[in-house]
């Protein structure tokens, strides 16, 4: 078979995962780029206006908008204290898990996945039970009746970050324990021969072996809190007190769809998108120049 | 070459599908007078009433009409912007009649959602009281038939004023003075139960000082929030929300519902609640020591204009069965069936003589439609105001206030600005 041949047989391979790629992801963020550049609102999408076409309009006025960078350094200052306080309590867990007797990793890993599985809605429905100012748990244990944990920007801040730890460390839990259930016991053993103390085993042989696993749960990670919409809008009433707890999706959802300027809206997402990918290549680039092997 | 081609695709592809897609409501020209006719009003929290007067409606409409059904369906308030936005987008599951708030009427207009109504044959609506009939209206057209309006005024509570030996206030700035006396002498009292996302309780501030939102020149809004009369109002209002009289931490965050229901659990003294609240309050810890009056103005006996709330009637632009639709429109909102929703819901009726009839023979109604006769006011009618809504431009304006973020110069002049946007695109 000639390579040319050869090509085509492998093209015939992927076409079914290509097109169900394509349906599934490219034809969406064609519409969406397309609705961007357009001032698309319900009087366009029902038809009682004809459309415009603006170019770049949406987005001169999204990144011409204070509030809209005020809103995005928020949003990723808390996607990254939810991300590095998933990763470690995530991590923290794990170790633990490996650490200790069968019926308790049992009940550790039955919590866990009852928070995990629980809907975002509800659970941040709960929270808000628990941390109700005057007939709720925390405060009554607390002795704080009275206390307002969603008036103030930074507890209302710290309590939804809370939540969306406690509902996204059971996967990292879960895969990092996987991970170092799966290094090979001789490796281990090898080091140990060697003399390496426990901390040079962590950090020598279990930390590098665990680096793939580490990369992909961190990713996905910054990918979910950097969207996160249920907690806040659930939590804070739509963005807390004056907007002040407003992260990104929500903003969208406000400025945009809820407003029907769905052109705006689609600039966002744009936007978003754009982000995430540029801090995943980064993320992903910097890893490779550390050596590692993808 | 590969990236070549695969870019060459791409760019004739957008060369070929290079608008996104509109649909429409288009007039679809038919009449039909048999069938199925398909009516949406809004769910209630307490239903059975409401559908009871209904199900009288409908039956006497389809003994009228042979061979015509009427299938109605309940829809959540919450959710309403999301459905009318489908209805409108695709005929095929729209409605032929719908109930509507009539703060949303510019917006479905301008969609082409609704379609305007001729109530010159109809006898009845030469009694419709004129200035609520104008919420029903964009530039002087006429699109639903005004079923209920709601009003709000002053609930107090008459234990704690006897005890203290106060009077209700009867002037704008005696309910701060007298809200913030109340809480001094009663700590665990919220002196007026505020909110900062209650707009509808912020509004009579402002136009009682004379100020309005936004004023119309020939159909082109221009904010006014930021006048000197507006800033005065919206001062006033915030300086109930303050911890000498209700917390921010408490009020801040609260709309309508959440202030109201400050004042049914017996933690405030005062709140500004609407007729259509009074069966919850009854059925509350403040049942049967409160009184209401009209929301004093700015001079001695007057009354702050209220906000007019209420629900229209209207027929779907794209209905197949407009002759049908709009008589049963006509046959829910008349005298008889308002009369009966007010038996049934308390909803105050929107003809003058059926106004009168009611509220002679219900002494609470009084300070409601002194209210009412003292002249209401509106939101501006644009499909803008939607948008100025959705993002919560007013209650961030005066939670930005209350929290200290901002003074009322800078609140109302950034606010100016964001509405003017919203007229202008």
């Amino acid at each position: 078979m000639t390579a040319k041949g050869q090509g085509r047989t492998a093209f015939a391979y992927l076409a079914p995962a290509l097109l169900v790629l394509g349906g599934l992801l490219a034809y969406p963020i064609y519409q969406l780029v397309l609705i961007s550049l357009y001032d698309y609102g319900q009087e366009q999408v029902s038809g009682g206006a004809p459309l415009e076409f603006l170019g770049l309009g949406n987005y001169q006025k999204l990144l011409g908008d204070q509030q809209f960078w005020g809103v995005f350094g928020q949003t990723v200052a808390f996607a990254a204290v939810c991300v590095v306080g998933t990763l470690l309590v995530g991590a923290f867990l794990a170790i633990l898990a490996t650490r200790v007797r069968t019926w308790v990793r049992m009940t550790l890993f039955l919590a866990a996945l009852g928070a995990w599985s629980t809907p975002a809605v509800a659970g941040s429905t709960i929270w808000l039970f628990l941390f109700d100012a005057n007939f709720g748990f925390v405060n009554e244990v607390l002795g704080i009746q009275g206390f307002s944990w969603t008036f103030d920007k930074w507890t209302a801040f710290g309590l939804v970050a809370a939540q969306v730890i406690w509902c996204s460390f059971p996967f990292v839990m879960v895969t990092l324990f996987a991970g170092i259930k799966a290094i090979p016991g001789e490796v281990l053993e090898a080091a140990a021969l060697d003399g390496a103390s426990a901390f040079r085993t962590a950090w020598s042989v279990t930390l590098p072996l665990l680096k793939p696993i580490i990369l992909v749960v961190t990713i996905q990670s910054i990918i979910w809190d950097f969207k996160v919409f249920t907690q806040i809008y659930v939590m804070t009433n739509g963005g807390g007190i004056a907007g002040r707890n407003l992260v990104l999706n929500v903003y969208a959802y406000q400025q945009a769809f809820a407003a029907s300027e769905y052109g705006l809206g689609a600039a966002i997402g744009v936007v978003m998108t754009v982000l995430l990918l540029g801090i995943t290549m980064f993320y992903l680039r910097a890893l490779r120049r550390s050596g590692e092997v993808l | 070459m590969r990236l070549k081609a695969l870019v060459a695709v791409l760019g004739v592809g957008a060369v070929v599908a290079c608008a996104p897609v509109q649909s429409g409501p288009t007039n679809s020209g038919t009449d039909e007078q048999t069938g199925q006719l398909r009516v949406w009003l809004f769910d209630e929290v307490n239903r059975g009433p409401k559908e009871a007067v209904v199900k009288e409606a409908i039956s006497e409409f389809q003994g009228k009409h042979s061979g015509v059904t009427v299938d109605v369906q309940y829809i959540q308030v919450s959710s309403r912007a999301e459905r009318f936005k489908a209805a409108f987008s695709d005929p095929k599951s729209a409605p032929d009649v719908a109930e509507f708030g009539n703060t949303d009427l510019a917006g479905y207009v301008s969609a082409g959602g609704f379609s305007e109504l001729d109530l010159g044959k109809w006898d009845e609506s030469k009694d419709l009281v004129p200035s609520i009939l104008d919420t029903a209206k964009v530039d002087g057209k006429t699109y639903g038939v005004p079923w209920f309006v709601g009003v709000r005024a002053l609930y107090y509570r008459t234990d704690v004023f006897t005890e203290l030996g106060l009077k209700p206030p009867t002037t704008l700035d005696e309910i701060a003075t007298t809200a913030r006396e109340i809480r001094q002498k009663k700590p665990e009292l919220i002196g007026i139960s505020a909110g900062g996302k209650y707009l509808f309780a912020a509004l009579p501030f402002i136009w009682a000082q004379g100020g309005d939102i936004a004023k119309s020149d020939g159909g082109k809004f221009t904010a006014t929030i930021d006048s000197a009369e507006a800033k005065a109002g919206v001062a006033k209002y915030t300086e109930l929300i303050k911890d000498d009289i209700c917390p921010p931490a408490t009020c801040a965050g609260n709309g309508g519902d959440a202030s109201v229901e400050a004042f049914r659990a017996g933690k405030a003294a005062m709140t500004i609640g609407g007729d259509f609240n009074r069966k919850s309050v009854d059925a509350s810890s403040a049942a049967g020591k409160y009184g209401v009056v009209p929301l004093p103005g700015k001079t001695k006996g007057s009354v702050a204009p209220a906000f007019a709330g209420g629900n229209l009637l209207g027929v779907l632009k794209g209905t197949q069965r407009k002759t049908l639709a709009n008589e049963f429109t006509q046959l829910l909102a008349s005298k008889k069936y308002q009369q009966k929703m007010y038996t049934a819901m308390g909803n105050l009726p929107t003809f003058s003589d059926v106004q009168k009839q009611v509220s002679d023979s219900d002494k609470f109604l009084e300070p409601f439609t002194k209210t009412l006769q003292s002249g209401t006011k509106f939101v501006p009618v644009t499909p803008a105001w939607a948008k100025i809504e959705a993002q919560t431009v007013v209650p961030t304006m005066l939670q930005e206030i209350v929290t200290g973020a901002k003074n009322v110069d800078t609140a109302t002049a950034d606010a100016a600005k964001t509405m003017n946007a919203a007229f202008t695109s």
